[in-house]
């Protein structure tokens, strides 16, 4: 592989981990309150929180634009205060698979959640356990398949975000040019047919070794909490 | 914590159509919530657990409110200490039985602990199963290890709901000798929520008889099963049955049979190892006792005694319930109105009870509860 396609390959495995590390433990947050929480404002967040699955990903970077760009409200908050901007940066590319691969993590621990008996917590209670130790101790480990195959899914995801990318961080080589932005350029360069394939075929690979892993991954944790 | 725990119990509930308003004072060490499937038996657990809060009401245990709508108290289930043994058993799949177990003693820091690791598992004989995941454990297992399970969190007091209902008729014959030594090893008060009379005959001391989200009695055992007026609610015909104490006098090993006091005679029951002394609570079903104007000699029955007739009630179709007065116990025997008739019965009458030895099986003979 030439350099800039380790870069692209680095680049891409950087970003998608730093999207899944960030917003697991928030999905995980959001997941349990939409299943077991009853508030008023449930539909809207609900509504909210599945809003990049049915908008046009460029829309979706346009918000974060808005939102994050060094004018916007927050953008300009973390620029004034720590020095710190989203815009055009790998942070800003993680950001934007975040939000468009939240939906599809949100909804795989919600279905694992939804799996399991909230008998099981009523039992922990009355043996001692108070809420956060129940769901520490009973809840989370119960639905540990979920919120693994809900990594997994964003984490591929975010390997082949584009729009909502380009459109809040652009497509700078080594910064914000991942895999599939990197296809695109290939694309869009004279005589670089050879290297769009040889991405392609990166990319190929790579889908084909997180499905692997995430079957295996799924047997193992089944094994563990005793299905 | 002493078997003369005192429990206190109001609760109102409103569940859509479903409305329920009960209250109820009990001191035995095992009080049993009695009464039909859907009459608001498991809210009323459930609420003394503390995993439903009732709309109005108060739970108060030894003195203790954990639960009182006019004060403001609600003390979460986690912090109430008291035990739950869940119909379905309820273990965390995910651990073993040995971390089952733990779950709650871990959890008990700071109660008194009266019941030692060791000697639940081995009181359960569940030492075997220690290593294994819920997921292959028979039904019985399951529902010895939830049981343990709840009795290593030291609770204050243990809430069993229907317990055994899952449970085959063979797997339930096996654990309730299991509630019984627990009742009396760790004399932990227990609400024990049935609609089955065997086991409530067999391990409580109090019932609180619950239809339609109202309690209709509430009493000691052998007077809530033995009243004529709770029949529709304790068993109808055939289930009908009168709860009467005994004392073990002697065993007849060559015959198999033991020989036991009950008001002032002796009848001879199928042998039960127990030592002389010993006291015991016998279940007769109203339909396997005969009366007759003397003592007839020249019959197989064994179980012959002498008293008064004490209360003559007429049931539906050909049948009588008359109540025997045999000396300190109250004897009931269904016979047909036309028997009554035929040999003139009236109150107060001296009269023979007749009971076949062998229609007091196993199951209808039990160790009598502390008291």
């Amino acid at each position: 592989m030439t350099p800039v396609e380790i870069e692209a390959l680095r680049l891409s495995l950087e970003v998608a981990a730093l999207a899944t590390a960030v917003s697991l433990p928030l999905a995980v947050a959001v997941a349990y309150t939409l299943a077991r929480v009853r508030f008023p404002g449930h539909a809207a967040v609900n509504a909210l929180v599945h809003m990049p699955l049915v908008l046009p990903p460029v829309v979706v970077g346009y918000f974060l634009l808005l939102l994050f760009g060094t004018r916007g409200p927050i953008g300009h908050w973390l620029d004034a205060t720590f020095g710190f901007r989203l815009i055009f940066t790998t942070q800003g590319a993680a950001l934007a698979s975040a939000v468009m691969s939240f939906p599809l993590m949100v909804r795989a621990i919600r279905l694992a959640l939804d799996a399991v008996d909230p008998g099981l917590e009523q039992a922990a209670r009355t043996l001692g356990a108070a809420p956060w130790d129940t769901f520490r101790s009973v809840t989370l480990p119960l639905m540990l398949p979920g919120v693994l195959s809900g990594a997994v899914v964003a984490f591929a995801a975010s390997l082949g975000e584009f729009g909502a990318t380009i459109t809040f961080v652009s497509n700078i080589e080594g910064e914000t040019r991942t895999l599939p932005l990197a296809i695109f350029t290939a694309t869009q360069t004279p005589d670089g047919d050879a290297v769009a394939a040889r991405l392609v075929a990166i990319a190929f690979a790579l889908a084909v070794a997180m499905l692997v892993l995430a079957e295996w991954l799924a047997r193992r944790v089944e094994r563990a909490i005793g299905r | 914590m002493a078997p003369g725990s005192r429990l206190e119990v109001e609760v109102r509930r409103r569940q859509g159509a479903f409305d329920l308003d009960v209250a109820f004072a009990s001191e035995g060490s095992v009080t049993a919530l009695f009464g039909p499937s859907g009459a608001g038996k498991s809210s009323i657990a459930n609420a003394i657990a503390g995993i439903a809060r009732p709309d109005a009401g108060r739970i108060v245990i030894d003195g203790t409110p954990y639960f009182d709508s006019s004060r403001g108290v609600d003390v979460p289930a986690h912090r109430r200490g008291i035990g739950y043994v869940f119909q379905d058993a309820r273990l965390f799949p995910h651990l073993t039985v040995e971390e089952n177990l733990r779950f709650g003693l871990e959890r008990a820091r700071g109660r008194g602990a009266y019941a030692p690791f060791d000697a639940v598992v081995s009181l359960l004989a569940i030492g075997p199963l220690l290593a294994r995941k819920p997921r292959g454990l028979s039904g019985g297992e399951r529902q010895r290890v939830a049981l343990g399970r709840a009795l290593l969190g030291q609770p204050r007091l243990l809430v069993l709901d229907e317990p055994l209902a899952s449970l085959d008729a063979g797997h339930r014959g096996e654990i309730l000798p299991y509630l019984t030594s627990l009742r009396d090893a760790y004399s932990v008060p227990m609400v024990y929520v049935s609609h089955t009379i065997d086991e409530v005959v067999r391990l409580a001391t109090h019932v609180v008889l619950v239809a339609q989200g109202r309690v209709v009695a509430s009493g000691p055992v052998h007077e809530i099963f033995s009243r004529a007026d709770l029949r529709m609610h304790t068993g109808r015909r055939f289930e009908a049955s009168s709860i009467v104490d005994a004392v073990v006098v002697a065993h007849r090993p060559q015959w198999h049979l033991t020989e036991v006091k009950l008001g002032a005679a002796t009848i001879s029951v199928p042998a039960i190892d127990a030592p002389p002394g010993t006291r015991l609570r016998l279940r007769i079903r109203a339909r396997e006792v005969a009366l007759a104007h003397s003592e007839p000699l020249d019959t197989s029955i064994g179980g012959r005694l002498p008293g008064r007739v004490a209360e003559i009630v007429p049931r539906d179709g050909p049948y009588a319930e008359v109540g025997v007065d045999v000396g300190g116990a109250s004897v009931w025997a269904l016979v047909t109105r036309q028997s009554v008739e035929r040999m003139q019965l009236s109150v107060g009458m001296p009269i023979w009870c007749l009971i076949k030895t062998v229609a007091l099986d196993n199951r209808l003979v039990s160790p009598l509860p502390p008291s």
